[in-house]
């Protein structure tokens, strides 16, 4: 097999909010071209870690390298050269609500590209078409139902044809089936347009079926990296109770239950 | 000691504060210089957008508290004119009182209500929706995209809408003056402008600027730093109005005694 080129690199990430450490020393490598999924139970740092990756968060400690540079002191100018080559799907979609479908789709392409306007138009409307919402371009995001902004914010993520796209719970709140296109879309594109993935997620249904490589986070670490099934098989116990949605386990859900009578009559 | 924590907590917190809205206050100006030559500045149409709300949606709130004003004060100094027999001097009381201080601060307090609660409003809504971060991530700085667009809107249309509030102001004392106090109208508008120098008006002028500077900074600072859902941007959208109304009050005062107690 090829040597794979790494595209994400994190060294040893530690960021604190205040007191609370929500990272405490991540690795991890993504090669080009994967779907790697990061999973992990609510409140353990994923999405922060995806902040990470994008730069909108700088870590305490460590180091982040994004496309073979070092972002975690980059200027803005170097940044912005590197966001162009990014795109983002976040949990609530986030379009601009002062703007309709089609302008949301081809916003970035007027900001950093020079085309035409007819060329722009071209490329919205193939977008659109990619994510099935050919011909919604004159609808606000308000007219909109969840799944179809999650989409129309697809859309809008892959308009600069970026090397790395990252999603951020692109399946929390939908029902079953849309939920099911929202995969099937992001396995299309990533291996249509031989994009590298990074999917934050807790839908175990949408683990299995786009991951490549799954990590697993806990307390701000990562506990486990593997392939589908390495994880399936994986003796670690952590893992195994995610995956299996098990309330009982080493990652407790409810606190010490010896100071239970005393936090009640206190 | 709790008392004087409390106090030590407060106290740095408006610093920070201060400290972070004149950050985002240079850093809005460095775009405003730099961005022309490395071809990032906001788009023309974004800015007259802009104008437009800021400006010409405003003009029929800022007319009727100008033209109103104008009326009261011209009611009131003749009331007490009268007894001194110079009721005439109602036109000076009401030209140099409008140009000075009632049409540049009442215009600048309908706007913070108008203008500044909602810009503060439509970024913090856009904050805790995650459209900013959104922004960021296409490579589209937030100061760039938004503030600059508001800030120039509002530092261009305060003025005008000053002086517009001043003429209407003007035109509420001569309709009082004329058909209420008997007045010659040719002789109430000599009055008016005899008196009215035009240090009154620049002043007046300059007040206006400053204010507008007050309320798009305010307004932005405290839309971009929004946190907590709906209750969030409701809790900012009240601060920004009544943070913008006491830095207008306090900078009227400051700008007052620079012009006319100092030695200018």
């Amino acid at each position: 097999m090829e040597k794979k080129e790494i595209v994400i690199k994190t060294n040893n990430i530690v960021k604190k909010f205040g007191d609370r450490t929500v990272l405490n020393g991540v690795d991890l490598d993504i090669y080009r071209g994967e779907t790697f999924v990061i999973m992990g139970g609510s409140g353990c740092g994923k999405s922060t870690l995806l902040r990470h990756m994008i730069g909108t968060l700088k870590p305490d400690d460590g180091k982040i390298y994004l496309l073979g540079k070092d972002i975690t002191n980059l200027p803005e100018d170097e940044m912005d050269k590197i966001k162009k080559r990014i795109g983002m799907s976040f949990q609530g979609s986030a379009l601009f609500d002062s703007m309709n479908v089609g302008e949301n789709v081809s916003l970035p392409l007027r900001e950093h590209t020079k085309l035409e306007e007819s060329v722009i138009k071209i490329v919205m409307k193939m977008k659109l078409e990619l994510v099935g919402l050919r011909g919604f371009e004159d609808l606000m995001p308000s007219q909109l139902s969840g799944g179809m902004k999650k989409r129309v914010g697809l859309a809008r993520a892959i308009a600069m044809d970026p090397e790395i796209i990252f999603y951020d719970e692109p399946t929390a709140g939908l029902d079953p089936i849309v939920a099911g296109v929202i995969d099937k879309l992001i396995i299309d594109l990533s291996k249509k347009l031989s994009i590298t993935s990074v999917v934050v997620t807790h839908d175990m249904e949408s683990v299995f079926k786009i991951a490549d490589k799954i990590a697993m986070l806990y307390e701000g670490r990562v506990v486990e990296v593997g392939t589908k099934e390495e994880m399936r098989n994986s003796k670690n116990q952590l893992v195994k109770q995610f995956i299996a949605g098990d309330p009982d386990g080493p990652i407790k859900f409810f606190q010490q239950k010896d100071d239970y009578l005393e936090q009640l009559t206190k | 000691m709790r008392i004087i924590e409390a106090i030590g907590r407060l106290i740095i917190g408006t610093a920070q504060h201060v400290v972070n809205v004149l950050g985002l206050f240079f850093q809005t100006v460095f775009w405003i210089v730099v961005g022309p030559f490395k071809k990032k500045f906001p788009k023309l149409k974004s800015i007259f957008e802009q104008m437009v709300f800021v400006g010409v949606r405003s003009i029929i709130i800022v007319f009727f508290v100008g033209f109103f004003t104008g009326i009261v004060i011209a009611m009131q100094s003749a009331y007490q004119l009268a007894k001194l027999g110079g009721t005439i001097y109602v036109a000076a009381m009401v030209s140099v009182s409008v140009a000075r201080e009632l049409g540049p601060v009442l215009t600048a307090l309908v706007v913070a209500g108008r203008v500044g609660a909602a810009i503060t409003a439509e970024l913090g809504t856009m904050k805790v929706s995650e459209q900013i971060e959104a922004l960021q991530t296409l490579a589209l700085n937030p100061i760039r995209f938004l503030v600059i667009p508001r800030f120039l809107a509002l530092l261009i249309m305060l003025p005008c809408l000053t002086i517009f509030s001043d003429i209407v102001g003007i035109a509420g004392g001569f309709l009082v003056g004329v058909y209420n106090l008997g007045l010659n109208p040719y002789r109430y508008l000599d009055v008016s402008f005899d008196f009215l120098i035009w240090k009154d008006v620049w002043t007046g002028i300059v007040k206006s600027i400053s204010f507008a500077i007050i309320i798009a900074m305010v307004g932005c600072y405290m839309g971009l730093n929004t946190r907590g859902g709906a209750e969030g941007v409701g809790k900012s959208t009240t601060v920004s109005v009544v943070t913008s109304f006491i830095l207008i009050i306090l900078f009227d005062c400051v700008l007052t005694g620079i012009f006319y107690f100092s030695n200018m």
